[in-house]
Parts: C-alpha cells; structure tokens; sequence
C-alpha cells in the first residue's frame, strides 16, 4: 500500500471514531419508533455509524431487550434492571411505564443483515473475517456506505480484499459507468465461480437485443475479467483434481506396497491382502473403542496408538497364514490364488460374525478434521494426513529394504532363491518375515482407510483390484516401480473421472494397462537378467 | 521352481474315444436327463412320490449349465494352464445376449405395454439402442450368443497372449476386465437394464417360457450340450491340437524351443472356451428367468475355477463331478445355515488346494493305485 493511501486510511479511521461517539439517545429513539418503515431506517442509520454501541443496542433488540416509555425514550430491560440504551448505566429515577418493542419478521431480517455487518469492525481478526465472508454474496446495496467505511478502516489485507470484492459486485448496480468500470476491473481478481455469472449477465442481450450494460467499455472490460477468472478457477480446478489424484495415488501405494513385496518375493499373488487392510482397519476400531472406554481424556491420540495394533495385527494373521498355508504352495502360484481367495472368504465371513455385516463407526480425531484452504477450495486434513503418512511408510520400507540385514536378505531372495539358500540365507524363515512385513503395511493401509471411508467387512475387496493394477503396471521388485505406478495411476484416474465418469475411468485405465503391457510386459521398471524368467 | 505334473498319457491313436465303461456312463447320463427326469417331471401327478419339482428341474438344469462352464474352464485351466478369473463375463454375456431376444418375445404384455422392454420405457428410452438391432430374430440372437462372447475372448486374448501375459498376471488381467464389465453393467445408461437386468420373460419362440413342456424341453436340450462339449473336449484333447495344449501348460518356454508359436493354440482354445461359457449363459437365463450384472462379479468367476478343482482339473468327468457337487453343496447351504456357506467355501479353496491338488478324481485314483 502506498504511503499516501495509509494516510488517508488512517485519517479517514480517526475522522470515523471520532463520530462514533456522535451515538446519541437521539439515533436510538427512532427504533421505538411506532411506524415500522421509521424503525427500519434507524437500524439503517445505526448500521451506517459502523459503531460498536450500536451493534450492541442491536443485539439488544433482536433479544427482545428494548423497551420504549411513553415519552418515546429507547431503554434497555437486563436482569430486572432498566439501563439507558447507550451508557448502559442504570436509570434514575425508574421509569414508571414502559413498552416492549415488538420485533416482526421483516425487522429480524434487517437485524441480522444489519449485526452481521456491524461486526466488520469488531476487534477480533477472526469476527471480522466470518462477517466479511457472510456478506460476500448479499445483494444489498443498502450497505455499500457501511462496506466501504469498513475497507477504510480494516487492516487485514485478507479481509480488506474480501471487502473490496464485494463493493465491487455491489457497485455493478451503480449508475455510473465510471465506477462499473472500476468494479469490473476489481472482480477480475475474483475467486468465486458466482461472479463469473455475474459478470456474464453484463454481457448479455435483453429481450429487446439491448446489452443490459449500456456501457461499451465496461463490457470489454467485463469480458476480460471473465477471461481472467475463468482461467483461474480452470488452474485451481487442476490443482484440486492433482490433488484428489495424489490422495487416491497414496492410498494406492499404501495398498500395493505390501503387495508388491509378496509378489516380488514369493511369486504369489495374495488374494487375502484386501483382507489385510480389513484387518487393519477394524484393529484401528478396537483402539478407538478401547480408548472410548478407558481413556477418554486421550481419544485424540488413539490413532497414533492404533497405527502399531493394526501393524502388528495384520502382520500377525498374515504370518499364521504363510505358515499355515501358503508355505505348502511355493511353486503353484495359481493354486495360492485360489487358496489365499478361500481364505480371504473365510476372514471376511469371519469379521461378519465378530463385528456384525453392518459398517462400523470409526472417528476422525479433532486434529484431523476440518482442513486447509487454498483458493476456492479445501484441502482436508485427513487426505494430507494420509499422504503424508504414506511418504513415511514408504521411507520407512526404503530404509528397511535397503539398510537392515533383512531387507538385503529379502533382496537377495527376490533376485535368486536358489543362491541366496546356497549362500546361506534362511529362505523360510526370511519367506515368513516379508509375508509379515507385506501384511502389516497392508495393516497401515487399513488403519489410513479408516480415516477416509467406511469400514465394513467388505473393505478390501474395493481396493484389492486397483491395487493389483499398480503391481501389474509397476512391476516388481523395485519400489520406484510401484510408487510411479500408484501415483500415476491414482492422478490419471482423478482427471478422467470428471469427463467420462468412474466406470469409464476404470475401463479406460485396464485398456490403457493391457496397451502399456503390449510394449513392456515386465511392468514399468522391469527386473533385468535370469530372474525375469524364474 | 519345480514344475506340477498332471496326467498327461500318450493314448494311442487307434484307442476308441471313450472306454466301455466311458460310453455306458455316457448312455445312462443321455437316459436319465433326456428320458427319466423330463418324464418324470411331466408325467406323475403332482402328489405323487415319482414326481419331481419345477423347482428342481430348474436346479438340475441351472447345475447342468454350469457344468458346461466348468467343461470350458477345465479346456482352459485344466488342459492349458491358463488361469482365467473372467469366465463368468462370458457367461453372462452369452445370457444378455439371449436375454434381449427373451425380452423382445415379451411384446407388449410389459407392465406399460410397450413395444420397449419395461426397464426402457422406465428411464425413458424412445427407441432400441443400435445393438438391439434383429434381437428381435432367434438366429441373429443365437449367432450373438456365440459371436459377442467369442469375439471379446479373440480381442483380450489376442493382446494378452501377444505380450505373453501368463500365470497369474493373465489371471489378474483377467479379474480386472471382469470388475470393469461388472461395473459397466450396473449402469443404467448402457441399455441392459442397469443392476435389475433382464427378467419377466414371458415366452421363447412363440411357447410360455414357465409351461412345463418348455422347461422340459429347455433341461433336455441343456443335457445335449453337455453331452456334446465332452465329447468336443475328448475329441480336441485327444488330437494334436490337445497335446500341444497339454504342453504349454506343462512347459511353455520348452514348447517354444520346439519351434511351436503358442499364439495361435492358446487363442483357439481361451476363444473356444469364452463360446462354450456364453452358450452355458444362453441356456442358463430362460431356465433361471432373470439375468443381472451380479452374475458379472469376480466372485462368480473365482468360484468357477474351485468347481474344477474340487472335482479335478485335466480329467474330463472331474469338472462335471465339482460343479454338481459345490452347486448342490451350495444350494443346500444357502438354505440351510447361509452364514456358514462362505465359510465352507473358503475352506473348501484352501484344503482343496492344500490336499487334493487333483481334485476328487486325483484322489480316487491315487486310492486306486495305492490298492494295487
């Protein structure tokens, strides 16, 4: 801002509080006033004072507080005692009779209009912000004189700008083609979709084939704004569809990281995996419950202590299930996909007899609802939560594959079963260890779900195939292959979806697999050498 | 990784196609579903001990209709080694296409005598789609039933076996274009009916679709393909084309050294087999009355795949053997205790897998050869 216009703010603000004062008894009486239309202009007059003696003898009023004595003087009735309607102090003598002002339903709209915008100039940063953001939309132009005291006084530039946009819309009503220029110039900068209609009505034709503005350089002008905010909402509609795509990309990965080190490793798809999350998603429940009736003091935190329960829940049925099954299946693979389906069958009838068929309720913490808001749009908490929580996962098996023994020995495994034995790895027993591992981050996945969608006995299965899609199209073996597949494929789906719609997206993104599959039968960041062909 | 032996025995050329015993069994199989039980079912009076149901006629002829899936399954996984958990697309498409001439025999006896069927008039269609064209004529419906099926199965297997997709890729694939189909079927806008499908069938060629006769006539004629895809099975297995077949699943990659393109064989038998599922779908939908996209669901399809295994995959009365046994199974678990049919289902996958890795024939014979 420039120094000049400072000054001038900060005269215009003295010259305003320096009136404030000018509140008299006078300007209230003329809400006891006995015609309605004369009430209603007070309410005006007070509201034009943007004081805050007036917002309160407003709230006042719509409490139903004020009275009138016949001599036509305002008071207010608090707690049995007559206060004058400005000072607050009490009144001596007491008057001997007074009226209640009656408070109909045309006043009560002009009320709440007129206490809404008196509290642009509250002290508190976040009142002036919520009555800047309730009076965007209004249409009436009654306030204009109130709007613009506000924007001289504010000092929030957030708030100030939010003001000038809506004097801006009012002021397209003008009469003057100078200040519906100057209007239509400030809305370019518009967030909202709903000014773009308003801009466009200024463009159109009445009935007659006479443009319903008059003025020909402010519809060019208009015309350009429309450009210009057409182009931005089209930029922040990309930036919220990337978005949604990374969030669906990140549950994805989460889903087929487990996958995909089971399948690298053992050759086996393991239908049961959807199950895995199911697991994990009811663990998180069980903490909640726990939480619920021991420690209500610190339910927010049960999901922090939810995330290693639904690891170690997961990861402990899918060991029981390696030794107990799979183990007998090494060599078969299509014989493991049907068994790991029968038993994806029976934990999921399982859960139906434990917990019920019915979805269970599973809550966002305080500190994970509400969100972020950029723009026009919100980004939630829980979705960046979960990215975030999905990067941590995949760091966390990165530095597991890569810097402990056992993410060298399940490397080694991967690439040749058969020397990794001769060399002395215990193949069993590292077998056993990634099935656990896959099962427990299937668990985390589970455990993310939760925040984001129902959770019900049939979890998994909405996820299971997508998942396979990412392990199909990554590859194996590397997680690189896996984190681009996931990703890309949850961004792709985002930004087919508004155009042809989900069932499309999903025919379209198995077309385009089996067409990338045509090129690099391996996946995306194939595994070179004998291994390929094991 | 060490490779899974099945029972692949040179027969000599000279060898009848069925043993003695074969053709018996074949003979009491034609007698009983094509004389005794469509006999038995039109003939007693009803409170008589002879007498069978409508309702059962349906099942048996329901269960007659699966086994010929499981018969295509067993040509494909069995025979092949290929996995596919997509059969059950097949075999609904097969049903849907039947089902539009089913549903242009209903005329305008629909609930608003419409030339459309009612689902159509209900969303508020004007006129048939372009793919209803000539449903209205038995053979086109009938050719359909074999062309849209197979020319799906030509197409996917074309670019999955070209990119020597296999294993359980293939089956993964498979599974997804299976979710995608399903999907696409519970939409409204597609021109099948959304997720109610076809029902309320009223006749088929000119006979009521729920007179006795029909549904006779319907069971027997199902009988007859039955017994016509083994013989086909028998004949194909028993060719060269079969030994080639038998091959790629016992070691492709050797079968390539060979100088053999394993292209063409595998297109032929996965397009065959899709055939045989949408004929299955055909004959299967005015039996039941009703086809939905829940026929579709890639649990229809993985349950295919355990009826060959429970009764033995790579035998020829193995398939036929599973489905009789896991749909009557079935049956009487969903009617008796239906909590408990998913838990024996899945127990019925792991243990089958687990023990009896050649199904129920694999262990007769195993027993067989342990008396000797």
């Amino acid at each position: 801002m420039k120094p000049i216009s400072l000054l001038v703010a900060l005269f215009v603000a003295i010259v305003f509080a320096a009136t404030a004062h000018a509140l008299d008894e006078q300007a209230a009486a003329g809400l006891g006033a006995e015609d309605v239309g004369a009430r209603l202009e007070a309410i005006n007059a007070l509201v034009a004072t943007g004081d805050e003696a007036a917002l309160a003898l407003l709230q006042a009023m719509q409490d139903g507080e004020l009275n009138v004595t016949p001599s036509g003087r305002v008071v207010i009735v608090r707690d049995g005692k007559i206060l004058n309607a400005i000072t607050m102090a009490t009144l001596e003598p007491v008057p001997e009779e007074i009226d209640s002002i009656v408070v109909n339903n045309r006043i009560r709209g002009a009320l709440e209009t007129a206490i809404g915008a008196l509290k642009l100039f509250s002290p508190d940063r976040a009142v002036r912000l919520a009555s800047a953001k309730a009076i965007e939309s209004t249409s009436q132009t009654a306030l204009l004189p109130l709007i613009e005291k506000a924007i001289a006084k504010e000092s929030d530039r957030g708030i100030r700008e939010s003001l000038q946009q809506t004097k801006a819309a009012l002021d397209l009503k003008s009469s003057d083609p100078g200040v519906r220029l100057a209007a239509v110039t400030m809305l370019a900068q518009s967030k909202q979709g709903q000014v773009k209609n308003l801009l466009l009505a200024l463009l159109e034709k009445d009935a007659s084939g006479i443009y319903f503005e008059p003025d020909e350089n402010v519809r060019a002008a208009a015309e350009r704004s429309v450009d210009s905010i057409r182009y931005r909402l089209l930029i922040s509609d990309y930036l919220a569809r990337l978005f949604t795509g990374l969030s669906l990309g990140s549950i994805l990965l989460l889903v087929a990281l487990g996958l995909a080190i089971t399948y690298g490793l053992l050759g086996v798809i393991n239908m049961a995996h959807g199950e895995m999350l199911m697991i994990g998603a009811y663990a998180t429940f069980v903490t909640q419950q726990l939480f619920k009736s021991y420690a209500p003091g610190l339910f927010d935190w049960y999901l922090v202590a939810a995330i290693p329960v639904a690891f170690a829940a997961s990861a402990l049925v899918g060991m029981v299930l390696e030794r107990t099954v799979i183990r007998w299946l090494y060599g078969r693979p299509l014989e493991t996909l049907l068994a790991t389906w029968g038993i994806s069958l029976f934990l999921i009838q399982s859960v139906r007899q434990i917990f019920g068929a019915q979805n269970v309720e599973v809550a966002n913490p305080t500190w994970m609802s509400g969100g972020v808001e950029l723009g026009n749009m919100v980004l939630p908490y829980n979705r960046i939560v979960i990215i975030a929580f999905s990067m941590f996962v995949l760091l966390m098996m990165w530095l597991m594959l890569s810097r402990t023994r056992l993410g060298l020995f399940v490397r080694g495994v991967t690439q040749n079963r058969m020397m990794a034995s001769c060399v002395g790895v215990h193949t069993a027993r590292v077998d056993l260890m990634a099935f656990g591992l896959g099962s427990g981050v299937a668990g985390l996945a589970g455990c993310a779900l939760s925040q984001i969608g129902n959770v019900g006995p049939d979890l998994g299965q909405s996820y299971i195939i997508d998942s396979f899609m990412v392990v199909v199209l990554g590859g194996v073996g590397q997680l690189a292959g896996t984190v681009y597949a996931a990703l890309g494929l949850g961004v792709l789906s985002k930004f087919l979806e508004p155009h042809i719609g989900a069932v499309l997206t999903k025919i379209l993104v198995l077309v385009l697999i089996i067409a990338f599959i045509q090129r690099r039968p391996q996946g995306l960041f194939a595994l070179k050498g004998r291994a390929v062909e094991a | 990784m060490k490779l899974e032996k099945l029972e692949t025995r040179y027969i000599p050329r000279t060898e009848p196609l069925f043993s003695g015993v074969g053709w018996a069994a074949l003979g009491a199989f034609a007698l009983v579903t094509l004389v005794i039980l469509p006999l038995l079912y039109l003939l007693p009076a009803p409170d008589s001990p002879l007498h069978i149901s409508a309702y059962t006629i349906t099942l048996a002829g329901k269960i007659l209709c699966y086994c010929i899936v499981a018969m295509a399954m067993n040509l494909i996984w069995g025979y092949t080694g290929i996995l596919s958990l997509g059969h059950g697309v097949f075999f609904a498409l097969g049903g849907y296409a039947f089902g539009m001439y089913l549903m242009r025999q209903i005329g305008r006896e629909g609930q608003y005598q419409s030339d459309l069927p009612d689902f159509m008039v209900f969303l508020d269609w004007k006129a048939f789609p372009w793919f209803w064209t000539g449903s209205e004529h038995f053979l086109w419906s009938a050719l359909l039933v074999i062309l849209i099926p197979g020319v799906l199965a030509l197409v996917f297997g074309f670019f999955a076996f070209r990119s020597r997709i296999k294993g359980v890729y293939f089956s993964i694939i498979t599974q997804a274009m299976t979710f995608a189909f399903m999907l696409l079927f519970f939409r409204n806008d597609t021109g099948f009916g959304g997720n109610n499908g076809f029902t309320d069938f009223k006749r088929v060629l000119g006979f009521p679709i729920t007179a006795p006769s029909t549904r006779a006539v319907i069971f027997a004629i199902t009988a007859l393909a039955l017994i016509g895809v083994v013989f086909l099975t028998r004949f194909l297995i028993r060719s060269k084309v079969g030994r080639i077949l038998t091959a790629i699943r016992d070691s492709e990659s050797r079968l390539m050294f060979s100088g053999y393109n394993p292209l063409g064989y595998k297109l032929f038998v996965w397009t065959l087999s899709a055939v045989l599922c949408g004929i299955a779908g055909a004959l299967y939908v005015p039996q039941v009355g009703i086809i939905n996209p829940s026929e579709m669901s890639p649990a229809n399809s993985i349950e295919i795949a355990v009826w060959v295994a429970v009764g033995g995959r790579g035998t020829l009365i193995g398939p036929l053997l599973g489905a009789g046994v896991v749909n009557g199974a079935k049956s009487y678990f969903t009617q008796t205790f239906p909590e408990y049919w998913l838990f024996f289902l899945g127990l019925l996958f792991i243990l089958v897998t687990l023990f009896m890795p050649r199904g129920v024939i694999g262990l007769v014979s195993a027993i067989r050869r342990e008396r000797k």
